[in-house]
């Protein structure tokens, strides 16, 4: 069970990474680009508009948490 | 060659000089500890498990249709490329500690010391860490290569790119012989990020069925634009307080 673990672990790690949210964005924005572009409405600036908005929503993410970590770390 | 031959020949020439640069210092670290012979079965048994990995995976790629598979890869490239791209830029902004590849190889040098050599057989610690360094750095290598190739249908020319790394990184290690410190991994991780994150918008993108003004040229747009906003967002971290206060963690 620990090897299926690993081995689920590493595929998860390597794919994945730190953030999840960014490839459950990715996921979400091709598949709305996809879907709009099935009905006829074909957004070329869609992926990549939205691509550099998740990551820049995630470094903003990360440097809040890290701001945040400090503020607690900070001697009064 | 066509400019987007050349720009996959570069993509996947720097992606893969990464890995390979990650999985020469484990070996090196290795191989000067515990000695050559456990750390070379080691590379020689990882680059067998990635030919079959590699020749199970090639020709099931090929048989995707290919705005499917400019979907899945595209996808993957995206998630990829924008993890690279993240971990560059908050390395860059002062909010994680850049990768050292000394500090790497003395912590392999560390472990491969404390641990016991096999009675009179193999190094099975020597072996273990040199074939797994080699597969996972080496199955990055392959994905790359496979999914660039297959979405360009040139996967002779992206073998030649990650090729070109393996000659170049083989002859840094056997010039330099020590942890690589000296190639700039962090600019190198910020590049490829770049490129692997423009790609897989406009593979993905592609394969959403989307048809890009400019076709191919919509590369050479995407490509800067991915890298202003990188270098934008380092600039912002390096402006705010906090990033100083973590960089010069003594100066308080």
């Amino acid at each position: 069970m620990n090897r299926v673990r690993a081995f689920a672990l590493f595929w998860w790690d390597f794919i994945v990474g730190d953030d999840y949210r960014l490839a459950l964005g990715v996921v979400l924005l091709l598949g709305l680009t996809a879907g709009l572009a099935h009905v006829g409405v074909a957004l070329w600036w869609l992926p990549p508009l939205g691509v550099l908005s998740l990551l820049a929503l995630s470094v903003a993410e990360a440097a809040w948490r890290q701001r945040r970590s400090a503020g607690r770390l900070r001697p009064d | 060659m066509t400019a987007s031959a050349v720009l996959l020949v570069v993509a996947v020439f720097l992606a893969s000089a990464v890995e390979m640069v990650e999985a020469a210092t484990i070996v090196l670290a290795v191989g000067v500890t515990r000695g050559w012979r456990a750390a070379m079965l080691g590379v020689g048994a990882g680059l067998l498990a990635l030919g079959v990995v590699v020749a199970i995976l090639g020709p099931a790629l090929t048989a995707i249709p290919l705005s499917a598979l400019r979907l899945v890869v595209g996808g993957l490239l995206l998630v990829f490329g924008l993890g690279w791209l993240r971990k560059a830029i908050l390395r860059a902004g002062g909010l994680k500690a850049l990768h050292d590849e000394s500090a790497t190889f003395r912590t392999e040098r560390d472990r491969a010391r404390q641990a016991a050599v096999a009675a009179g057989g193999l190094d099975t610690y020597g072996f273990t860490v040199s074939f797994k360094g080699v597969l996972l750095e080496g199955l990055e290598v392959a994905f790359i290569v496979v999914t660039f190739g297959s979405n360009q249908g040139r996967i002779g020319l992206a073998a030649l790119g990650a090729a070109s790394a393996a000659v170049i990184v083989l002859a840094a290690v056997v010039v330099v012989r020590g942890p690589l410190a000296r190639v700039p991994e962090n600019t190198m991780k910020f590049g490829v990020g770049t490129l692997l994150t423009s790609f897989g918008i406009f593979w993905g993108a592609e394969g959403a069925g989307i048809e890009w003004p400019g076709a191919d040229l919509a590369l050479a747009v995407l490509i800067p634009l991915t890298l202003i906003v990188g270098v934008a967002l380092v600039a912002l971290l390096r402006r705010s307080s906090l990033s100083s206060a973590l960089i010069q963690p003594d100066a308080a």
